[in-house]
């Protein structure tokens, strides 16, 4: 077993008991309630499904030619394009542009591509001070905590979780004279306040790209609090990073993305502030970066790519639809996956991301319920590239000994249904005996792993076929 | 009279034998002429979900080797009908047995989709005077498409009184080996999932995947609920006139 799995199982069991799971679970309820109201406002969510899906596919197949173009385009403006094959190769080229041009402070918004290379703590090496600028990414940023989900990183927590951490840290800026301290105007006023500091005086602003516009040459950025915005107007450098995967072919496939983008993330009808930029502050422009910068990172796309089975993974636009669908999720919260991305397209990713090895146990821990594959509005089969996971872990991975073991003697087992049907009944057998022995759920019991977490089944004289010989089954 | 070849999951022949024996009477009581294959073993989806798919891939060979020349085939388990319908073809891809996967796939039915769509019959005549929730087991709702079929059953049954749970299309946690591997896991659905069978004030929680009914059963007994597991099959072979209780999911049939 790999140390991630084994960090996975010791988390997964501390959180299905101790995590706040109703907090989750509430949240997650709201979020529901808020996507289906979203849903119905389209007049055909499935076709709007479909083509968001077809648009992420057309731009897969030709993604030589659309970061080309997109390449090309930003350029012309006046941008710089680096092409980022390793995490380390994309933390190396903002690390050193920013002590090139002197940064000491950088704002950040939120970005799940600078959460999957390590950037803040990178920046902050190198003695850089890093301010997240999305509340929720404020928020974890605080308690010093990655994100806990990709849309909402900081849903685990309840106001007063909140107010308690806005008084320890930002005790400076919070109203001194109000009277409930868990007012949620009162604490958003705090974090503004102690953010329009770090905005005015960053000398580099850090977004991610939600898209990237081969035909206009823009990125394209979703938030719901204008931070990006901010972030980007202030600060001399802006620096944009992205997934090589987030390019789309045309500015009008907007239409279509942006609108699904907000029902599935957070049942909105349209994200509050959708950004596009496409280059450093023109000549005739008042306002925006001198520079202006776009990494395009490839980290092991390029591979999945390769993967005409899985290739569709990379479709994915982020929006957190299938974390929120995904019972196993709910359980465990997102702190237990230990990886960048977690619930279904997380499971489904990492291994191809950070290696197989490592991460398999991810694809084992799902009960293939299929609930991400149906929310997923790129239309990802999510479910099935986990049993495709699983079958490339055991063609090419570490499986325990005694797991292969069982499965040849399985196999061997149901190639005769006369060793069949003398197996159960030795089995069955056993299990009475050891029963009636009350032994049940205990060490000795075969089916522990089983009879641990639940009542002990039954176990009858005949099985069917035995009823079936002898008169019918009636 | 429709032929029908009974593919009983091969825990439901070894653990829960009476789910296969209700599935007869009913399908019988239906004017089915019912017949067992005695060769059949599994499926091979233990092997499948686990990432085996050599081992699955002989197995499933065998299996449409036994099932070859029925006309049709009725499970009851969405779970295993799903694997022949729509994983087969994945699994054998590209051999000879794909074809034919195919093929037996068009003529496998899950136990209530046979009855309501092919049979065209939603009242087999049962009875059964009890409150009953009714949970959509995945693969049956998810890849079947199964939600109506089930429900329009339960709703022909005499006497019956049937109540929706909250999040009915939550998994309940069962998930083949995902049971055993991460049982906490597992459990922690599972209980979620009772709690809101609970909270139905029902007195018995039924579907069409015995597999998903064992681990919930099991659930619901370890933290001694009220509410009873019991598998739709049990529940329509019931009849007014019958002289012993439902054949729940705790109970193995004493028959001698």
């Amino acid at each position: 077993m790999s140390t991630a799995a084994r960090e996975f199982l010791l988390a997964a069991s501390n959180s299905a008991t101790l995590t706040p799971r109703e907090t989750i679970r509430r949240s997650i309820e709201h979020y529901e309630a808020a996507a289906q109201r979203g849903r119905s406002r389209f007049l055909d969510w499935e076709g709007a499904r479909r083509k968001c899906s077809e648009i992420k596919w057309e731009a897969l197949n030709h993604l030589d030619k659309y970061l080309l173009e997109f390449e090309q385009r930003v350029k012309a403006r006046g941008g710089h394009v680096f092409w980022a094959e390793t995490a380390e190769d994309a933390r190396r080229y903002v690390a050193d542009l920013a002590m090139q041009r002197g940064v000491k402070t950088v704002v950040k918004s939120k970005s799940m591509v600078a959460e999957e290379i390590h950037l803040t703590p990178a920046l902050e090496k190198q003695g850089m001070r890093v301010f997240e600028t999305d509340l929720g990414e404020f928020i974890v940023q605080l308690r010093d905590e990655p994100p806990y989900h990709i849309v909402t990183p900081a849903m685990h927590l309840t106001r007063a979780d909140i107010a308690k951490l806005f008084t320890e840290k930002l005790a400076d800026f919070m109203t001194p004279d109000a009277t409930v301290k868990d007012d949620p105007a009162q604490l958003v006023a705090a974090a503004r306040r102690a953010l329009r500091r770090a905005f005015v005086s960053a000398e580099m602003g850090i977004t991610g790209a939600n898209f990237l516009v081969a035909d206009c040459g823009m990125v394209a950025i979703t938030t719901n609090e204008g931070n990006d915005r901010l972030g980007t107007a202030l600060p001399r450098v802006h620096v944009a990073i992205a997934g090589i995967e987030k390019v789309v072919p045309r500015l009008e496939n907007l239409g279509t993305l942006w609108p699904v983008l907000a029902t599935a993330g957070t049942g909105q009808q349209i994200t509050c502030y959708n950004t596009l930029i496409g280059g450093p502050r023109a000549a005739n422009e008042v306002d925006g970066p001198e520079e202006f910068h776009v990494v395009l990172l490839d980290n092991g796309r390029s591979e999945l790519l390769a993967d005409p089975e899985q290739r569709e993974v990379l479709q994915c636009i982020r929006c957190g639809a299938c974390l929120n669908a995904c019972p196993v999720f709910r359980t465990v919260g997102g702190h237990a996956y230990g990886t960048t991305y977690s619930g279904p397209i997380g499971s489904v990713l990492t291994p191809h991301l950070r290696g197989l090895n490592e991460f398999q146990h991810l694809s084992y821990a799902s009960s293939l319920c299929g609930a991400c594959t149906s929310v997923c509005p790129v239309k990802i089969d999510l479910h099935h590239h986990l049993l495709q996971n699983r079958r490339n872990a055991v063609h090419s991975a570490d499986r325990p000994w005694l797991e292969r073991a069982a499965f040849k003697l399985w196999r061997w087992n149901m190639m005769g249904s006369h060793r069949f049907a003398t197996a159960g009944w030795l089995g069955r057998n056993a299990l009475s005996v050891l029963y009636a022995l009350g032994l049940g759920g205990s060490a000795l019991d075969p089916l522990r792993p089983w009879t641990k977490y639940r009542a002990a089944p039954a176990i009858p004289k005949k099985s069917f076929r035995a009823s079936w010989r002898k008169r019918g089954a009636d | 009279m429709q032929k029908v070849s009974l593919f009983i999951p091969c825990f439901v022949d070894q653990l829960v034998p009476e789910v296969g024996i209700d599935t007869v009477r009913v399908l019988r009581r239906a004017g089915c002429d019912v017949d067992f294959p005695e060769a059949q073993t599994c499926c091979g989806q233990p092997a499948f979900n686990t990432g085996y798919w050599d081992e699955a891939r002989e197995v499933a060979e065998r299996f449409l080797r036994v099932f070859r020349s029925a006309e049709a085939v009725v499970c009851p388990s969405g779970s295993c009908t799903t694997m022949v319908r729509n994983f087969y073809p994945e699994l054998l891809k590209g051999t000879k047995a794909g074809e034919e996967a195919g093929s037996l796939g068009k003529r496998v039915f899950e136990f209530s989709e046979f009855i309501v769509k092919v049979l065209g019959i939603a009242d087999v005549g049962a009875s059964f005077p009890h409150r009953v929730t009714f949970h959509d087991a995945c693969h049956g709702l998810r890849e079947l498409g199964l939600k109506d079929e089930p429900r329009a059953l339960l709703r022909s049954v005499r006497d019956i009184q049937l109540v929706e749970m909250p999040c009915s299309e939550e998994c309940c946690g069962f998930g083949g080996t995902f049971a055993v591997k991460f049982g906490m896991i597992s459990a922690a659905m599972g209980d979620t999932k009772a709690g809101n069978a609970e909270a139905s004030g029902a007195e018995y929680l039924t579907s069409i995947d015995p597999s998903c009914l064992l681990h919930i059963d099991g659930i619901l007994r370890r933290r001694h609920s009220p509410v009873r597991a019991i598998h739709l099959a049990s529940i329509l072979a019931q009849t007014a006139e019958a002289s012993e209780p439902a054949h729940t999911m705790a109970e193995a049939r004493k028959t001698e």
